[in-house]
């Protein structure tokens, strides 16, 4: 069934009794040419790709929950292009043209919002950096804006300009950053990839990587065994134990980041928000919350759920930045497992073994790429070529000494 | 994560007073070690879910270094010792 105005009326007047399933749920097959291990963003944005611009059919996505069940559903929304290295800024810009067409693309409402983010910065020297940015994002013809005070005063009223140890001078502004609605992406895809006749398993968890004369040839799941000519693992925050069963060594460790939001309140912050005094971001939902995080909490953890001083941390960042947000209450939290890489950056890659591809290491940033992400491993996997915009993401960049390390933070997970 | 750390020169500390390095399984290598094996020390991790060795730093006390053991996922601590105490070097 094809979305539109015309069968939202159809269906209101038949009592919407007659809305079919988004996909089906079908039984898995014995054998497929391409399995992806993980039903989040990338896993079905990759099934999708596949299926549609790279032609390959007989597609299978297993998830061990539900669809959309990891961090898909679990960040603050936020879509932008705004990176520096030369590594990573063509890559986020693929992405970010990817989002502009999306929902036209899956006949999906992913609410694309394109409020812009602003970026702000607290002392001359940060700046100087951001200018940079700005200027590196030009580069690749990315527009982005430098705001004065006085600019920001006038979008941005209340924020804490004069605060006595972080005054706000000014601001990076991406205007055609915003947010999505994260659920909403997970399931256009999901229901794009069904109608072009992928298999969507779910409940279905991987527990081993059959191997035979150094090439994958299945992967044993808790519904059996099945067959695949090649495979794609986007297993996010569970990608070391995945990796593991294929004996692969990876460069990531796996961290929990908190989010939060608030009551519903009326419109109140237009923009996307960041604090450069700390690693704070804010964005108010369609529905009034005010969606906002921060760090991750420091310490690997597989489990999805923080820590109280990190609680306290984030909500002091995002007094200082908006005194006002002291009167709203927060209504709840949640953790996710994040993968997070040696140098901040993600991994797109072929690995030592030939037909087994790896998306992973995509530590807090993962939701605004994955349209890009699923097109940049769907033409590896169906090529066996990295896309051009992909080319610096490689498994093996440790080991050669090209990492992309945005922070400049060195091999140290918990500091990106 | 557990909120209070007994700390072996300190006795039961929050844990905000800790700063927390990493893996503790790694033994840094040989200088004159093949890229092999300095790319095994600095860039890869066996990341298990479940029982794991770290260390940390009492900053905001004895600011000893110190291997703690805690599980990954149910954020059980284990034990807590003194790194330089303890032979931590066990092979990974």
């Amino acid at each position: 069934m094809r979305y539109s105005a015309f069968s939202i009326v159809k269906n209101a007047l038949s009592g919407n009794v007659n809305w079919k399933p988004a996909w089906r749920q079908p039984e898995p097959k014995p054998f497929y040419d391409v399995i992806i291990v993980g039903g989040g963003g990338h896993g079905l944005a990759t099934a999708y790709y596949l299926a549609k611009e790279f032609g390959v059919r007989n597609i299978a996505v297993l998830e061990k929950g539900y669809l959309g069940s990891g961090n898909v559903g679990r960040n603050t929304t936020i879509v932008r292009s705004n990176y520096m290295l030369p590594g990573n800024e063509p890559f986020y810009e693929f992405s970010m043209k990817l989002w502009e067409g999306l929902e036209q693309d899956l006949n999906y409402n992913a609410m694309l919002s394109q409020r812009g983010i602003i970026n702000l910065f607290h002392n001359d020297g940060q700046r100087d950096a951001y200018i940079r940015r700005g200027n590196a994002m030009w580069m690749e013809g990315v527009p982005a804006e430098l705001l004065d005070r006085a600019a920001l005063r006038k979008m941005l009223p209340y924020l804490n300009f004069d605060h006595a140890r972080f005054p706000i001078i000014g601001g990076l502004l991406q205007k055609r950053g915003g947010t999505a609605r994260h659920d909403a992406v997970a399931w256009g895809f999901g229901r794009a990839a069904d109608k072009h006749g992928v298999d969507l398993i779910q409940n279905c968890e991987v527990t081993g990587i059959r191997r035979e004369n150094g090439v994958v040839t299945g992967v044993e799941t808790s519904r059996g065994f099945i067959g695949c000519g090649k495979l794609g693992l986007a297993a996010a925050g569970n990608t070391s134990r995945v990796g593991q069963m294929a004996g692969l060594k990876l460069p990531i460790e796996s961290h929990v980041l908190q989010a939060f939001v608030t009551e519903g309140l009326k419109p109140a912050i237009n923009h996307v928000i960041t604090y450069g005094a700390g690693h704070f971001y804010i964005s108010q939902s369609d529905k009034g919350g005010l969606v906002f995080g921060a760090e991750i909490d420091g310490y690997n953890s597989y489990a999805q759920r923080g820590n109280l001083a990190t609680v306290e941390h984030v909500m002091e960042e995002g007094v200082t930045m908006i005194p006002g947000l002291s009167r709203a209450r927060v209504l709840r939290s949640w953790g996710g497992v994040m993968d997070m890489s040696m140098d901040g950056s993600p991994i797109i890659s072929r690995t030592p073994i030939d037909n087994l591809y790896l998306n992973a290491g995509w530590c807090y940033g993962g939701f605004k790429a994955t349209p890009a992400s699923g097109w940049c491993f769907a033409h590896l996997i169906a090529k066996n070529e990295t896309h051009p915009v992909a080319r610096f993401l490689r498994l093996d960049r440790f080991e050669r000494g090209y990492p992309i390390d945005e922070h400049g933070a060195g091999p140290q997970p918990n500091l990106h | 994560m557990a909120s209070l750390i007994p700390c072996p020169h300190c006795g039961i500390r929050p844990k905000e007073e800790f700063s927390i390095r990493g893996d503790a399984s790694l033994v840094r290598p040989d200088p004159e070690s093949s890229d092999e094996t300095w790319n095994d020390y600095v860039h890869i991790r066996a990341n298990p879910r479940g029982r794991y060795r770290e260390h940390w730093q009492h900053v905001a006390g004895c600011r000893r270094w110190l291997v703690v053991e805690r599980d990954t996922f149910t954020h059980e601590v284990f034990s807590v010792s003194d790194g330089a105490v303890r032979p931590w070097e066990t092979s990974r």
